[in-house]
């Protein structure tokens, strides 16, 4: 199968901090692939470079075919990148409905209608919006506030918003810390079926169980470097991902 | 309510208040009755940029100026043009104003936008100071018709139609605005800006829209004055009162709708004319500064939001 997203060589400083350095990485299509790495080792900053909301000093980013360099946020979601913020960033002012009929209206309706893919038309987007937040568990807050949600519920918001833009590829950064043992079930079965309706899916996580269970493949970030990539039960295993984590 | 219903019970509604003051039939309830539909308008217009999409706007005056003075420059020019197109003309001055400021200053978050378009305001002023042609520093008179053209009666009355013509447009696009995905794509501004364009919101064309639209409808705010004073200096053009009442207007009636700037124009401009007649004209800054602070701090959804029932 083909690559869906190609990260090749990126580099980003926060002033004289080097965050991440010649990162590659690739993403087929379909694939689910777990992203690891201990605290501040980059993960959320390969995500921001990926999408747009931070800009990356070296390197490439090709998604479906298209180099996104110099492309807008907003751009790189209507092309098909999704993803969730792991410090949530929900519409304060919003309902909940309304938080999730943004991407809807802006990115799904936004698209060229055709083959594979339609709007949704206006009358059936308050249903769809309380449909995808069925889908994380939300329906009876479906229209209350963010201020009303836990924390954790505001990381189940955040997916359903990254679900809502219908993307090819769906990052979830951390959406299932706090989770209880229930919960991380239902946001791994979740994660699992969005991939059979060929969703590709790049999970963050720091529950070794879900890692394990959702990741077809496993990259790991050490200080900014990609130390490790392939098979998840090797890759667990690797002396070098070993010593990162209990080195730490 | 659906745009045209709404639309129509507006002009209905201006048509009635129009009734009734020629029923009163007094020069003072009209002059009185323009200050207030013109702070409606002015507050409106603020609201689409301050309350819509968060950036707050302290430039006010230099839109309302460069429609004031586009008029005074078309009354030297063409004397004789119609009004309501002098004020289209004044709004596309300050729309385009609004557009170019948006492009320089939109990367500006938070407070540095306020201050850049405080900024806007003082060179806006020293130009049209230093412009002789608009009367400079020494201020321009601008004759006021005897006659109202069409209706009839003095022409303190065509100013007021006029300024009622205005605010019926300006409350019917910004209600249009907050049912719109505009709307939506605004308030996704306003509450996080990385989140709405991770959401596919192009923030900067949406902030783009606003700026022109708000700034135009502050210059057809303006573009009447100078008929309203007959004389129109800097001093009087720039009145900090105008940007304070721009402000405090949508701030205390609330700024979530449309309904909000009407609220806070009509009571803050009915208690400064109570104020104005019986105590003078310089507690006006203070009675809007003071209300606005009350609020902000006290009720931060405005008069509005007092109203709205809480969900469950
Ligand atoms: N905007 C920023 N400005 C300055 N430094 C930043 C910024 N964002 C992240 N960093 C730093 O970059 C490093 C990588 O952060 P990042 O959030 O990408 O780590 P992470 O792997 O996602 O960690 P975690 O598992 O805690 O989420 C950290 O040291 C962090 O302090
Ligand atoms: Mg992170």
């Amino acid at each position: 199968m083909s690559a869906l997203l190609t990260v090749e060589g990126v580099g980003k400083r926060f002033g004289g901090f080097v965050a991440l350095e010649g990162i590659d990485l690739e993403v087929k299509q379909g694939e689910r692939i777990g992203l690891i790495g201990p605290n501040g080792s980059g993960k959320s900053t390969l995500v921001n470079c990926i999408c747009g909301t931070l800009r990356n000093e070296t390197g490439k980013v090709r998604f479906a075919g298209e180099t996104l360099d110099g492309l807008a946020a907003h751009e790189r979601t209507r092309r098909g990148l999704a993803r969730s913020f792991q410090l949530p960033r929900p519409f304060g002012s919003l309902t909940l409905v309304e938080n999730v009929r943004i991407p809807i209206l802006y990115t799904v309706n936004a698209r060229k209608a055709g083959p594979g893919h339609t709007h949704v038309p206006h009358d059936a987007i308050d249903a769809r919006c309380r449909d995808l937040l069925g889908e994380v568990g939300l329906s009876a807050k479906a229209d209350r506030q963010p201020r009303d949600l836990t924390q954790i519920e505001m990381r189940k918001l955040e997916l359903a918003r990254a679900m809502a833009a219908e993307p090819k590829l769906l990052i979830a950064d951390e959406v299932m810390a706090g989770l209880s043992h229930a919960e991380v079930d239902e946001i791994i079965a979740l994660l699992i079926r969005l991939n059979g309706q060929g969703i590709t899916v790049i999970m963050i996580e720091h529950i070794m169980r879900a890692v394990m269970e959702v990741s077809q493949r496993l990259a790991v970030l050490v200080a900014g470097r990609k130390i490790a990539d392939g098979d998840p039960r090797e890759v667990v295993r690797n002396p070098e991902v070993v010593r990162a984590y209990l080195g730490e | 309510m659906r745009a045209v219903p709404f639309v129509l019970a507006l002009v209905v509604v201006a048509c009635a208040i129009f009734g009734v003051g020629r029923a009163i039939g007094s020069s003072y309830a009209f002059f009185l009755g323009y200050v207030v539909v013109q702070y409606i308008v002015l507050g409106t217009a603020w609201n689409i940029l301050g309350g819509y999409t968060g950036y707050v706007n302290f430039g006010v005056t230099a839109f309302f100026a460069i429609g004031a003075y586009s008029t005074v420059a078309l009354y030297k020019l063409v004397p004789a043009m119609p009004l309501p197109v002098m004020v289209l003309i004044g709004g596309a001055m300050a729309a385009l104003v609004g557009l170019g400021t948006g492009y320089l200053t939109l990367r500006l978050r938070g407070v540095f936008f306020s201050i850049a378009t405080l900024a806007l305001a003082v060179v806006v002023q020293t130009l049209i100071t230093n412009w002789d042609f608009v009367g400079g520093a020494r201020g321009a008179y601008v004759l006021r018709p005897k006659l109202a053209p069409l209706i009839g009666g003095e022409y303190v009355q065509y100013l007021f139609v006029v300024m009622l013509g205005l605010c019926v447009i300006v409350l019917a696009t910004a209600r249009a605005i907050e049912r719109s995905s505009l709307g939506y794509g605004f308030a996704a501004i306003r509450d996080d800006e990385a989140a709405a364009e991770a959401a596919g919101v192009p923030t900067l064309r949406l902030k783009l829209i606003a700026t022109t639209l708000s700034g135009g409808f502050m210059g057809m705010a303006g573009a009447p004055l100078p008929y309203y004073v007959t004389y129109l200096d800097p001093t009087s053009g720039f009145n900090l009162n105008y940007a304070v009442n721009a402000i405090a207007m949508p701030l205390i009636g609330g700024t979530s709708s449309w309904l909000g700037p009407v609220i806070g124009a009509v009571l803050v401009g009915g208690l400064q004319e109570v104020l104005r007649v019986t105590i003078s004209s310089a507690a006006n800054v203070l009675v809007a500064g003071v209300l606005m602070v009350a609020f902000v701090i006290l009720a931060p959804q405005g008069i509005v939001g007092l109203f709205k029932r809480r969900p469950k």
